[in-house]
């Protein structure tokens, strides 16, 4: 073999190495829009919450902290301000006139004033936030215990999962905020329909008058502007189907990581 | 009998990569370039870096990747580290989009999986491959230790212990190994392969659970010990930065230390090293 073969065949694979890493690229954004891979990279997804759910118990605290350690000034992301009149009335008037709604598959449908939700058994926690965008922030929380609440309305024996019905519109088309937990996260202790962050009332870019804390998943799990509970024992009549506002544009229902 | 023919005499293959090891090490190549790849378009839904365990504690991040607006109108990318400003127009804080807009964006798109900003498809990417990453990692480890690659190949022995500083003048000169030292690793190698099979993998691994808000509480108060979650994250970037200048070196040294013979060598196993240095087997 000559250096000038040697060298062609250096030269092409340099090309040849050129062009597949473009090709690969291009292709690596061409496979996402097909509907085959994303369904197959979201096995890690299933895997990823069946080993964690296997691995954690099912009533592990999220780290709480003290004091000092709040953030100056809690992070609003997403909605700050609903844009939907109904809601706008309701906070221009101190939410009085709020009502929470909770039906579904329960025997004792109810509906909750917030004086009524500020009477339930409560639970203050200082828990870090940890946003899917990669930030976090600490916060100080109270608010009522979801798993009180549900004994009080008693869930029928087909009911799985809780529906979070939010009064925030998503774009132009109707759409409101939507999220779901399953039972296990909503009996964890931690687990509160928070109406106080900091010390003071929850105000609208948090959440008013009452927002989810789910201290063991990412931030987009915990509903904002909380308008009615639905219990239901599948998702599937739940907006498209994933259970989620963000899960229906391909965020993952389980967001433990 | 050519030039060629002649020399290839002078020559000698043996095996030296297990088939396992050939396997593994092609799967690593793959794995690392997609997850660094995902992660960068993860990160650039928040392109910046704090250490403690919140992003908002009143300090200022340790990076932090933006644009703004110069005095033309025009976007400018501008990265901070440590309170340092630089204009990074182009490839960091600001970069052209496929239209050839310039938009703001942390790292630019030929960097990242997918191309475009879409953060769900970035995490399904990365979660998914970082469970083979997982799988590859601890096979990896587990065979080199069954197999004694381990104890063979990549432990260092006392003899290596004493020619760490010739073998540092050796790769600052380019010296190639020859004869029955080109048969083995050389200490530095074996550093570098042990730092990254037994370090950068697993610690970079675990720094990727550790950003997890359901397993922080599997044994209360482990990601403190790292500094907290957002410490975490800033090691898990910066171990996967230290993965690619490994990467670079590791090439580096393939491409001077004969390109074609370590390339086949790791498909084939068979690497060859040159006759009449030591004892030939």
């Amino acid at each position: 073999m000559t250096d000038e073969t040697k060298f062609s065949r250096r030269s092409l694979l340099a090309r040849l190495l050129a062009s597949a890493s473009a090709v690969a690229l291009a292709g690596c954004d061409k496979l996402s829009e097909t509907t085959w891979l994303p369904k197959v990279l979201g096995l890690g997804e299933k895997a990823t919450q069946k080993v964690q759910r296997l691995i954690l118990p099912r009533r592990a605290m999220a780290k709480e902290f003290k004091e000092e350690d709040l953030s100056p000034r809690f992070r609003s992301n997403g909605t700050s301000t609903p844009r939907d009149p109904a809601y706008m009335a309701l906070a221009a008037n101190g939410f009085t006139d709020y009502r929470l709604t909770v039906g579904g598959l329960v025997d004792r449908p109810m509906t909750l004033s917030l004086a009524d939700v500020r009477g339930l058994p409560s639970r203050t926690q200082i828990t870090r936030h940890d946003c899917v965008e990669g930030w976090s922030a600490i916060g100080k929380w109270k608010g009522a215990r979801l798993g009180a609440l549900l004994e009080g309305v008693r869930l029928k024996p087909d009911a799985r999962y809780i529906v979070f019905h939010c009064a925030d519109p998503m774009g132009g088309d109707g759409t409101r905020y939507y999220e779901s937990i399953d039972l296990e996260d909503a009996f964890h202790p931690q687990t509160i329909l928070a109406y106080e962050l900091n010390g003071k009332a929850l105000e609208v870019p948090n959440g008013a008058p009452l927002r989810l804390r789910l201290e063991r998943q990412l931030g987009y799990k915990m509903a904002k502007y909380v308008m009615s509970l639905e219990i239901v024992a599948d998702l599937s009549g739940i907006g498209l189907g994933k259970g989620g506002y963000w899960e229906d544009r391909g965020y993952e229902w389980y967001a433990g990581i | 009998m050519t030039d060629s023919k002649r020399a290839d005499s002078e020559f000698t293959s043996y095996y030296r990569h297990s088939l396992p090891v050939r396997i593994m090490h092609w799967i690593n190549a793959g794995l690392l370039t997609i997850l660094l790849m995902s992660g960068l378009g993860i990160f650039n839904a928040h392109s910046a870096l704090y250490w403690g365990e919140s992003s908002y504690s009143g300090a200022q991040p340790l990076l932090l990747f933006y644009s703004k607006e110069n005095d033309e109108g025009e976007l400018v990318g501008v990265s901070r580290i440590f309170g340092h400003e630089f204009r990074t127009t182009g490839f960091l804080g600001a970069s052209r989009d496929s239209t050839g807009e310039m938009v703001e964006r942390g790292f630019p798109s030929w960097l990242t999986i997918p191309g475009l900003r879409w953060l769900a498809m970035a995490r399904r990417w990365h979660f998914f491959f970082a469970w083979i990453l997982a799988v590859n990692t601890v096979s990896f480890i587990s065979y080199s230790i069954f197999s004694r690659h381990f104890h063979r190949d990549l432990l260092p022995t006392i003899e290596d212990g004493h020619s760490i500083g010739k073998s540092l003048v050796d790769h600052l000169l380019l010296r190639r190994p020859r004869g029955d030292a080109a048969r083995r690793y050389n200490v530095l190698q074996k550093f570098a392969y042990l730092g990254v099979i037994f370090l950068l993998l697993p610690l970079i691994i675990l720094m990727g659970l550790g950003m997890s808000p359901a397993l922080d509480t599997l044994v209360p108060g482990w990601v403190a010990i790292f500094g907290g979650r957002q410490s975490v994250r800033t090691i898990h970037f910066i171990v996967a930065w230290a993965l690619v200048l490994f990467t670079a070196v590791h090439l580096f040294q393939v491409i001077v230390n004969g390109f074609w013979n370590n390339f086949r060598s790791m498909i084939t196993g068979y690497f060859r090293v040159e006759r009449g240095f030591g004892n030939d087997r």
